[in-house]
This record gives C-alpha cells, sequence and structure tokens, in this order.
C-alpha cells in the first residue's frame, strides 16, 4: 500500500492506482472530462489537474499520474479553480456550444462542468468554426461542432469494441474525430454500429438519430460495465 | 600519401550553394592536369561557415576557399596546387596553416564537431584513424556498465535537446528500471526554425552518433536502438544508412561487437514532418506506429518507454560528446563550462549576423562573445536588438542582456531556454510583435491537438497579437496575453505547449514599449507590420521619373512625369511596397505609423 495526502487527507492506495481512483475513494471531488472509467487515460482535457506540492507544485492530471508514496497533492484550491475554470472557457470558444439548440442539453457533461465550475461567461472571442455534421449512418450523427476532442469514442471504439472506426485527423485546432479514412461514418466498413461511441461521448457531439433531446439521456457508464463482465486476460 | 587534400565542405548548406558542381569541376581539373596520383579531394560535413559556401580547405598549407564557383577551380589548381601560390581573391583571410587564426574559429571549442569538415563521412576507416570506435572497444573490455554510467555522471553532461536533465541519471534510471528488452533512442527530430546543429552532425559524423548510442545501451543494458530523424533531411538519412552498413560490416554494430558478449543493432525511424516528435513520448508513439501525440509523465520513458519498456532517449548532440568523456575522462569534460552546464554546446547562427554557420562554444561564454566574437556582429549599418535563443520554445534577449553567460540556468532565468541551439539575431529592422506572432504561428500550426490549453490557448494567444499588429489592440489585451501565456505554461500537457509562450512573455518583457507603440500610437516602430506604417515620397529626392506609379498596384500614386514630386494618396494605399522597390533614387520611403 501507498500513503499519500490529497487536500490534507490522509489516503491509501494501491501501488498502479492513479491519483483520482484514490481521490474518488477518498470522497474528494476532482472534475474530469476526457476521462472515462474502463478506458485508458489520456490526459488531455486538463480539467483533472491536481497540485503536487512535493514536486515543486507541478500540476499534473490526475487520470494518468499513478500515486507515490509520500506525495503531497491539492486537488481543490482557488488557484486550480481559477486554471480549470479558463481550461473549460477554451473548450466552450473553441467551437460551438450553445446548450439551448444541443441534444444533449441538461444531461451534458460539459455543461454539467460550467455550472459546477461557476463558468457564467467566456471571456474568450466564440470561434465558431462551422465544421460539417455527418448524418450518413443509419442510426446515428456526429455533430463536430459539439465535439470537446476528448477522445473517448475513440478509445471506446479502438479498446472495447475493437473496431478501431474512429481516429483522429488533422492536427491543432483543425484536429477531427474521423471514422477509418476519413469516409462518411454510413459508409465505414470497420464500424458495428454498436453505438458505445454515443454513449461515451460527453457532449452532444456524437447521437441517436431520430430521439428528441429528453430522450438522449447517454449511459458512459456501461463503458465500465460492458470492460468488467469481460474475462480478464 | 597525397601531396595535398583538398577537403570540400559538402554539408546540406554547401551542396545547395553549390559545392557538388564545384566538386565535379575539381576532379576534371584534376584529372585534366595529370594530377590523380597526388592530390585528392575528400567530401566532409560541415565546416561551420555556411554563409560562405562553397568552401574548400586546402592542405597541409590549411588554406580556406569561400565562396568557390566550378569557374574559379580551374584557377586554383593551376595557381595554387602547380605554381604553389594561393588564389588571393578567394581566400577567407590571409593564407595561415593553421586556420584556427581566423576570428570565426578562435573563440570555438569544437569536441563534437571535431570531425565534422575533416574527415569523409561515408568512410568508416576515416572515422577510425582518428580515433573513432577506440572508445566503444574500452567501454566493453575495460569498464563495466556501472563505471560508464558513473563516468558521464561526473563529466556533468546534460542532455543537449534542450531541457538539460543530466545524461547520467537518466542512464541509471534506465540501467535500474525493471523490464526487459530495453531500447536506446536518438532523437534526431531537429525541427525548431533555423537549427541545424544535429543534421551537421549526423552529416558530418555520424559514426560518433553511432558510437555514443552503442556505448550508452552497454551502459543501460540494451540491445536494440532506434534514430528518429526527420525525412526533410535526405542527406542525414542517408549518410546514417552508409554509415549503419558499413559499421555492421566492421562488426561494430550487430551481434557480439569486440568479440565481446555485448549485442547491439540500431534500426531508423523517418519521422513524418511533426515538429511535435521532437517531444520524447510523441517520439516513441510514432516509432510505434501510432499517432505523434505526447502522453502525461511520469511514468517516464526510463521506466515505461517504447513498447511499455525502459528506454534511454537522448539527442544526437548528447550522445557525440559520448566517446569524448570516455576516452579523455570525466576530469577533463569538466574543466569546461560552468558549474553547472559542462562542455561546449553547438549553436546555429542565423539571423542578422555577419557568419551565420554552425559554432561550437564552451558553455558560459557570453552572448555577446558568441554574437560578436565568433559572428561577426551585425552587418554594418544595422543596430544589434535581440537575440531569439532556443527557438520557438526560447526567449528574445534584449541588447542589455549581452553578457549573460549561456548555460541552463542563466538563460532560464531570463526567459529565454538553450533549447536545442538555434540562436537568430535580430536587428532594428525586426517588429518583436511580429518576431513572437511568427513563433507563436509555428507553434500553434504544430500543436498536435491533444490538450485544450495548446490547442485552443495559443490559437487565442494568436489572435489577440493578430489583433494588435492590425492597430486594433487595447491594452487590457496585453494583460490578458501574459494571463493566458502563464496558464498555458503550467497547463499544458507537454513541453510544446509549456515552453510555446515564451517567445510572447520575453518580448512582453523586455519590449514592452514596443507593444505600447503598436497599441496607443497605432505605430510599428521598427516598421514591419503593415496596418501600422505608412509610405512617403520625399520631395527633394523624387525626380518624377513615374516608375513608382506604374508599380503601384492600386493606383494609389499621384503624379505627372518629369513634374516632381509624385504624391502617395493614402486611403488608396495598401502599404505593398512596391513603389519603394521600385524607386532608383530612394525617394519612396516607409515610416511607422499612420497618417491620413
Amino acid at each position: 500500500m501507498i500513503s499519500l495526502t490529497i487536500d490534507g487527507v490522509r489516503v491509501q492506495a494501491e501501488e498502479g492506482e492513479t491519483v483520482l481512483q484514490a481521490a474518488k475513494r477518498a470522497g474528494i471531488r476532482i472534475p474530469t472530462l476526457c476521462h472515462l472509467e474502463g478506458l485508458s487515460p489520456r490526459g488531455a482535457c486538463r480539467l483533472c489537474l491536481v497540485e503536487v506540492r512535493n514536486w515543486g507544485g507541478r500540476l499534473v492530471p490526475s487520470c494518468a499520474t499513478p500515486v507515490q508514496e509520500g506525495m503531497e497533492i491539492v486537488a481543490n484550491s482557488p488557484r486550480l479553480r481559477e486554471l480549470r475554470r479558463t481550461i473549460l472557457e477554451m473548450i466552450f470558444a473553441e467551437r460551438n456550444h450553445i446548450c439551448a439548440f444541443c441534444v444533449s442539453n441538461g444531461h451534458c457533461e460539459l455543461q454539467d462542468l460550467a455550472m459546477e465550475l461557476g463558468m457564467d461567461h467566456v471571456r474568450f472571442p466564440y470561434r465558431w468554426p462551422l465544421l460539417p455534421l455527418d448524418l450518413s449512418h443509419e442510426k446515428y450523427g456526429i455533430d463536430h461542432n459539439r465535439c470537446v476532442l476528448c477522445g473517448r469514442c475513440v478509445r471506446a471504439c479502438a479498446e472495447v469494441e475493437g473496431a478501431m472506426t474512429w481516429g483522429f485527423s488533422g492536427r491543432g485546432i483543425f484536429t477531427l474525430v474521423e471514422a477509418d479514412l476519413g469516409d462518411p461514418w454510413g459508409k465505414s466498413k470497420t464500424c458495428t454500429g454498436c453505438g458505445k461511441c454515443v454513449q461515451a461521448c460527453p457532449t452532444g457531439a456524437l447521437f441517436e438519430k431520430g430521439k428528441a433531446t429528453s430522450e438522449q439521456m447517454k449511459r458512459p457508464e456501461i463503458i465500465l460495465e460492458v470492460t468488467e463482465r469481460r474475462p480478464r486476460a | 600519401m597525397k601531396r595535398i587534400s583538398v577537403l570540400l565542405c559538402s554539408g546540406s548548406a554547401c551542396q545547395s550553394s553549390g559545392a557538388l558542381a564545384v566538386k565535379q569541376a575539381l576532379v576534371q581539373a584534376i584529372a585534366q592536369h595529370d594530377l590523380g596520383e597526388e592530390i585528392q579531394v575528400v567530401e566532409t560535413g560541415c565546416m561551420g561557415p555556411c554563409e560562405l559556401g562553397p568552401i574548400l580547405l586546402v592542405y597541409p598549407d590549411g588554406t580556406y576557399y569561400i565562396r568557390v564557383k566550378p569557374a574559379d577551380v580551374e584557377e586554383i589548381v593551376v595557381e595554387h596546387f602547380l605554381k604553389g601560390r594561393p588564389v588571393r581573391r578567394l581566400l577567407w583571410s590571409a593564407p595561415a596553416p593553421e586556420p584556427r587564426t581566423i576570428p570565426f574559429f578562435a573563440r570555438q571549442k569544437k569536441i563534437v564537431l571535431e570531425n565534422c569538415g575533416q574527415i569523409d563521412p561515408e568512410k568508416v576507416e576515416e572515422y577510425i584513424a582518428v580515433g573513432g570506435y577506440e572508445a566503444l572497444a574500452k567501454v566493453l573490455t575495460q569498464m563495466t556498465p556501472e563505471e560508464v554510467i558513473a563516468e558521464i555522471t561526473r563529466s556533468g553532461l546534460r542532455g543537449r535537446g534542450g531541457a538539460g536533465f543530466p545524461t547520467g541519471k537518466k542512464w541509471e534510471a534506465v540501467r535500474t528500471a525493471k523490464g526487459n528488452p530495453k531500447y536506446v533512442i536518438c532523437n534526431a527530430d531537429e525541427g525548431d526554425p533555423g537549427a541545424f546543429m544535429d543534421r551537421a552532425i549526423l552529416e558530418g559524423d555520424p559514426h560518433s552518433v553511432l558510437e555514443g548510442m552503442a556505448i550508452a545501451a552497454y551502459a543501460v543494458g540494451a540491445e536494440k536502438g532506434y534514430i528518429y530523424v526527420r525525412a526533410e533531411y535526405p542527406l542525414a538519412v542517408k549518410r546514417l544508412e552508409v554509415a549503419i552498413a558499413q559499421a555492421r560490416k566492421l562488426g561494430l554494430l550487430g551481434p557480439r561487437i569486440f568479440e565481446t558478449p555485448f549485442s547491439f543493432d540500431i534500426e531508423l525511424r523517418i519521422g513524418a514532418g511533426a515538429f511535435v516528435c521532437g517531444e520524447e513520448t510523441a517520439l516513441i508513439a510514432s516509432i510505434e506506429g501510432k499517432r505523434g501525440e505526447p502522453r502525461p509523465r511520469p511514468p517516464y520513458p526510463a521506466t515505461s518507454g517504447l513498447f511499455g519498456k525502459p528506454t534511454l532517449i537522448n539527442n544526437v548532440e548528447t550522445f557525440a560528446n559520448v566517446r569524448h568523456i570516455i576516452l579523455r575522462g570525466a576530469d577533463w569534460f569538466s574543466q569546461i563550462g560552468t558549474n553547472t552546464s559542462k562542455g561546449t554546446k553547438v549553436f546555429a547562427l542565423a539571423g542578422q549576423v555577419k557568419n551565420t554557420g554552425l559554432v561550437e562554444v564552451p558553455m558560459g561564454i557570453t552572448l555577446r562573445e558568441l554574437i560578436f566574437d565568433v559572428g561577426g556582429g551585425v552587418p554594418e549599418g544595422r543596430e544589434f536588438k535581440a537575440v531569439q535563443i532556443g527557438g520557438p520554445s526560447g526567449g528574445c534577449l534584449p541588447a542589455s542582456l549581452l553578457d549573460v553567460p549561456i548555460d541552463y540556468e542563466s538563460l532560464k532565468q531570463y526567459g529565454a531556454i538553450m533549447g536545442s541551439g538555434g540562436v537568430i539575431v535580430l536587428d532594428n529592422t525586426s517588429c518583436m510583435v511580429n518576431v513572437a506572432k511568427f513563433f507563436l504561428e509555428f507553434t500553434a500550426d504544430e500543436s498536435c491537438g491533444k490538450c485544450v490549453p495548446c490547442r485552443v490557448g495559443l490559437r487565442m494567444m494568436l489572435a489577440i497579437l493578430e489583433k494588435i499588429t492590425r492597430g486594433e489592440g487595447g491594452e487590457d489585451d496585453l494583460v490578458r496575453l501574459e494571463e493566458l501565456g502563464r496558464i498555458i505554461q503550467s497547463t499544458a500537457l507537454c513541453g510544446l505547449g509549456q515552453t510555446a509562450p515564451n517567445p510572447v512573455l520575453s518580448t512582453l518583457r523586455y519590449f514592452h514599449e514596443e507593444y505600447l507603440a503598436h497599441i496607443r500610437d497605432k505605430a510599428c516602430p521598427a516598421a514591419v507590420c503593415p496596418n501600422l506604417i505608412y509610405y512617403e515620397i520625399l520631395a527633394d529626392l523624387c525626380r518624377a521619373c513615374d516608375l513608382c506609379r506604374r508599380a503601384c498596384p492600386t493606383g494609389a500614386i499621384q503624379g505627372k512625369p518629369r513634374n516632381p514630386p509624385y504624391h502617395i494618396m493614402q486611403e488608396r494605399c495598401i502599404r505593398c511596397g512596391a513603389c519603394a522597390e521600385a524607386c532608383p533614387f530612394g525617394a519612396v520611403v516607409k515610416r511607422p505609423g499612420r497618417k491620413g
């Protein structure tokens, strides 16, 4: 067992566990977005950053950082809250996140985070890049304007379904989640139509066709359920 | 033994200025005069003063010929090689047997670049003749891996890729890490604009890198190595391929090297053109065949690197230092440099400096010595303004900081970094806001898009800079710029994002007035930003030749031929500068600010 402190609370953790897991068990809330139980950590959204006091105050993503003996972690502080809120503002400014017109309005992780972190306005100019909407799949659709590039769909597809349909194309601000080699989703030869990507998606970027907003409740927890039911190698 | 050896610099820079045509002419002329028995022509790696290429170095008298054209070759052969009279008009300086008297070389200390420009990089025999692979033999036959690591640690060598992590400590971490097999990777994905140190080493002395990697592999317990080299370096790739094949043939790579139990082989991996792949975890992902994206550390590559195995990853220049430390000892190496930064550093001098090219200087030398003594200062009639050091991750230092010694800590303290060693000298014709914008454009374009602060934050900073250079910025934008910069520094995932704000933050710190001029006065003091300048025709110089009026694409110039002066209608002018270029009398001038 490894012992560390998180926000002054002494926490015991198993070797190989992440700081986020340890915090969760101790009942300490750390906001996350690209992290999803059952998928490999990505450390990309930077919302779960925590400060490691005895590493010179370095900020590390708690979802991807393994616990180490004697770590002194600050998971919640005015500075961290401010940083998280600024990062959230960046996400909101990047594409189009106007909740009133979104299929995920009311059950969106991004929206929940904005409320949790008190993000009542965005200080950056909105980019609104007008990205395409792909409705070629018979059951699902993808609206890139709502995508936050968390990569949960990419990982769910590769790690849980094993289809590897989704991937990233382009780089920087021009990064897009795309099926196969940029084909329309409906033309994909690898997609099994399982819908795990839709369930894993934290926003309204991936959605089920023919369902009203109130019916679009997603169940990201199925990813963990599926992986836990699977016999271990 | 030949009577005369002609060393012809055939690094990428000299090749692009025509070194191969010179070689062809040289070989022909030598054959014509039937001197084939007496004179040998050797293609070498980079000699350093790239600005002056193509360069010939003639031994035994040590004569440097610069800017040689194929047409000059006949004269050199007849006058110098036959009659013994050096061709004065092509000499760099007075003929001297020891080329080190040239000021460009006098302050340099060549360790890593010792063989560059002296040996034929495509002949392993020449490398062996100057002591090559001796260090590997010494390590394999007389030293334990622990002793090797102790020696490297004692030497004080630090990573030359930019961050300056102690090399011995890194080797130790890989050696003690659990897991098998282990890997050694050479990071040759040199991507900073204006930096070409690693290219020169790979082109001029590839075996020194292979030898350094083999020694490292022995020390950490690896049997397999990769060199990740960018595809934009075709000559380096070719010379590495030749070097690896030759080393394998002689048993210097492969199974049971020097008939010891140690086996080691190296494979090349060619980068696909992403700057971020110079970041170690992105580079590893790229070798694994994945998208070139960094991942959070820890775990560090030393414990979980390539294919999840313990991996040592060092820069080209770091590996090239290793054999010298083994042969001459840690004490010798640690004498050079400062308390915390040992040895030498290779810098690529570029921008407004007389001697652009590649130089190697001891750590601790001041920026002034580097730029003015070695580099020859800024060209006549210009004024030194700033030095951009460390590439897009580095910062701009003003004239008042010229006496800062070059070592990892000092540079960092003032907002720049050692980086891989790109040094760009800027003079009074450079706008610092524009320079910051240039580097930020580069990093924003090269951001992989994985983490939010780098992907979005850099774009936000860039948008603010664009606003300022258009003359639409407010003073609150400077606060926002600084705030964003600090946030990205502390929250971005990898080194690219964490250091990308440096050019902006350092120019904000040292050239605040220039930012304010853009905002308050709507004027670009260096007269660079097109929206914040105007053109004017000086009445007393204008001869009414009509050339400017004809060159103007928008019909903004009024005037009648032979009836000076002409006049620019500011509201029509798009500030393209075509009139200034067309004017033979220098009557059209660019001024900071707005008019009309």
